[in-house]
């Protein structure tokens, strides 16, 4: 605990607002697999190939629910990091 | 050994180890029984919720329901996982900072309204009522269709193992049950899968042998060649494509707001194990979630491959139905060299599924031969007694026996069935079970305890949550015996009502100090009742029963997807109102910095 920053109104704010930032930068790469390529863009890219299956089904019953996990994983490790930098850590 | 025999065994080894571990968690006091004394790990966390989360629906029916649906099956799969990530990075670490036990428990302090409070435990309520009635009602069916007892009966069964373990160990019961029931589930479902896989691609990882095996192209080629319209993976064939979107949100928002999965962030020892079980809850789902597609191709392969070679043996004319006897061809040359088509090996799987009524064939054309095409086989669809006359197709399947007659399809052992109905009732128990804890708090801890007797003793809090729970399994029960028209509307009223109602005021309590209680309770009200009046009124000839829905849809969002536009009126019109009146008082200001720090310096931050 003696080590901890000493604890800020500023310092509060500053972690907020980065807390913030990633959490947008998570929550596009969230809706760009699932609303734009396995909905909005579900004709286009469909001719393309994964594998044997069109790219956009592919995203629609596989990839998006994988990089959902990968999502929350990330999150969590970032915020470890976060929590460690600003002296949050439990 | 039957199948029946094993059958009776596994169910019966499960069922007395979910009891004994009901009863060696009990507890006495309302901090282990509303939030397990907040030491449950994060991995088991995430098993807990993967059982919650994954119903006799996920279990039995998704499969089935994709491969029907093809590409637009992804409403459920994306829809049923989106919202995870929703929660880990947006809800689950700040309402476990929070620390209390319940949804209207935040609701009510953050918007220091009892009135809000009240209204949050009601939608709780009915969000899990109608949820929970179809669990029980799921436990009758898996128990008719593999021991052969009435669905009443299966019930009861059902309700007795749930009260058990739920009303002694409350949710520290609950979570390690349900720790052994997603492992008994993900078991069951994934060893017919692979085995399938195998058969069919040679490829013993269902979700690889699914995208890198032949398998869909097959399918795809089958589909045309059996007169189908367009491929399997087309896009938006049964709904348009706003519908898919709204559909996908509100199944996604609905998961974010669904009480009992909230409530289970309440019971890991730290902020930072509430996001980690949001992870493996995650990924716990995605195993079952990212097999469901390959089964559902897989099955429905089969079924095109089968039915094409197979020939008709024998009719027998029953009273509901004719049993056909199928079996697979044997290829003979005749005298000039030309081939002859002769019964081989029986397809006894074809002939045992007709029995239960999941499965009916009519040979329309007198070819001795069955069809599977596009279009219904009868009409109406299930009265198999009237061929339709305006389809080709011969063929008629209930979709839950894509998962249900999988083993059998593959030519499984019988102990791999018995486990597929251990892993139907470990989902739809565990389901059950979370759902009437959510239930019985929101009348024991929120109603009871936090409105009408705030001087009621650890003692008769006690008593109140246990009793509700048992008031809570018979209500369900009942409902499970005599399901009313709202029973089959989960989708729409329970993930609806949950994205419309509680979604929104947690999101704003979080992100916006500014809102206050005015404006959270207009959105709530409005988002609700929006949500309730439209759904009640599109699905009018369930619920009701009257001859044609009152409205068919709004601007095109079906009764599924009308949570978003609830969800969407409920954040605007708090916004708006909260921003147009006084702000909260300077100690919910306070509270909701507090809230945004993970524990360590919450406290000094707030001093």
């Amino acid at each position: 605990m003696s080590e901890q920053k000493e604890w800020t109104r500023a310092n509060a704010e500053a972690y907020w607002k980065r807390n913030i930032r990633m959490i947008t930068v998570l929550l596009i790469i969230w809706g760009l697999v699932s609303y734009v390529a396995a909905i909005f863009l579900a004709q286009p890219l469909y001719t393309i190939k994964l594998g044997q299956l069109p790219l956009s089904f592919w995203f629609a019953q596989q990839g998006s629910i994988l990089i959902f996990v990968l999502l929350i994983f990330v999150y969590c490790w970032l915020m470890d990091r976060l929590d460690r930098e600003y002296g949050l850590s439990e | 050994m039957s199948v029946e025999v094993w059958t009776y065994i596994i169910v019966g080894i499960t069922f007395a180890a979910y009891i004994y571990i009901g009863y060696s968690n009990r507890v006495r006091d309302t901090k282990g029984f509303y939030v397990a004394g907040q030491g449950v790990p994060a991995v088991a966390n995430g098993a807990a919720i993967a059982a919650d989360w994954m119903s006799a629906a996920s279990f039995i029916s998704m499969a089935g329901l994709i491969s029907f649906l093809g590409y637009d099956g992804a409403i459920y799969l994306m829809g049923w996982t989106g919202g995870y990530v929703l929660l880990a990075l947006l809800l689950a670490p700040y309402l476990r900072k929070f620390g209390k036990y319940t949804v209207p428990d935040f609701v009510g302090d953050r918007y220091y309204s009892q009135f809000a409070r009240v209204l949050a435990a009601v939608a709780t309520v009915i969000v899990s009522l109608t949820y929970v009635a179809g669990q029980m009602r799921g436990v009758g069916i898996v128990f008719s269709r593999f021991l052969g007892v009435p669905i009443n009966i299966g019930v009861l069964i059902g309700m007795v193992v749930v009260a058990i373990f739920a009303v002694l160990g409350g949710m520290k019961g609950i979570t390690w049950t349900q720790v052994a029931q997603y492992s008994v589930l993900i078991v069951a479902y994934l060893i017919p899968a692979i085995a399938i896989g195998i058969v069919i691609t040679g490829i013993p990882i269902p979700q690889l042998a699914f995208t890198f095996g032949d398998i869909v192209p097959k399918l795809n080629m089958a589909q045309l060649s059996h007169d189908f319209a367009v491929e399997y993976t087309q896009p938006f064939q049964t709904k348009p494509m706003l519908d898919v979107l709204a559909i996908t949100l509100a199944l996604m928002f609905g998961t974010a707001g669904l009480p009992h999965v909230i409530t289970r962030f309440y019971t890991v020892p730290s902020v930072r194990a509430a996001r980690y079980s949001a992870g493996w809850a995650l990924l716990f789902i995605a195993i079952l979630y990212t097999t469901a597609p390959a089964v559902a191709t897989f099955a429905r392969y089969n079924l095109f491959q089968t039915l094409d070679d197979a020939v008709i043996t024998n009719i027998t004319p029953g009273e509901k139905q004719d049993l056909y006897e199928l079996a697979y061809s044997g290829e003979v040359k005749d005298a000039n060299g030309d081939p002859v088509f002769e019964a081989g090996a029986p397809v006894t799987w074809a002939t045992s599924w007709q029995e239960t009524g999941l499965l009916a064939f009519v040979d329309k054309n007198d070819d001795g031969k069955i069809f599977f095409g596009p279009g219904t086989a009868f009409s109406p669809t299930k009265n198999f007694k009237s061929p339709n006359a305006d389809s080709e197709n011969e063929t008629y399947f209930d979709r839950d026996i894509i998962v249900l007659a999988n083993p059998e399809v593959a030519q499984l052992a019988p102990f791999v069935i018995a486990l597929v109905a251990a892993g139907g009732l470990a989902a739809a128990l565990s389901t059950a079970s979370g759902l009437l804890l959510a239930m019985s708090s929101a009348v024991s801890h929120d109603i009871y305890f936090r409105v009408i007797k705030p001087s009621a003793s650890e003692r008769d809090r006690m008593i109140a949550g246990r009793s509700m729970i048992l008031v809570a399994v018979i209500l369900a029960g009942y409902f499970g015996i005599r399901p009313p028209g709202f029973v089959g509307q989960v989708v729409a009223i329970a993930f609806g009502l949950a994205a419309a109602s509680n979604f929104p005021p947690i999101l704003l309590g979080i992100f916006d100090k500014r809102t206050n209680a005015r404006g959270a309770i207009s959105g709530l009200v409005v988002g609700f009742g929006f949500t309730l009046i439209m759904v009640l009124l599109m699905k009018s000839v369930q619920i009701f029963g009257t001859s044609e829905p009152i409205i068919k849809s709004f601007y095109g969002i079906s009764a599924e997807g009308i949570g978003t536009i609830g969800m969407l009126l409920n954040l605007i019109i708090a916004y708006t109102v909260s921003h147009l009146t006084a702000p909260p008082p300077q100690e919910i200001q306070e509270m909701v910095e507090n809230v945004r720090l993970p524990s360590g310096a919450g406290q000094a931050a707030a001093h």
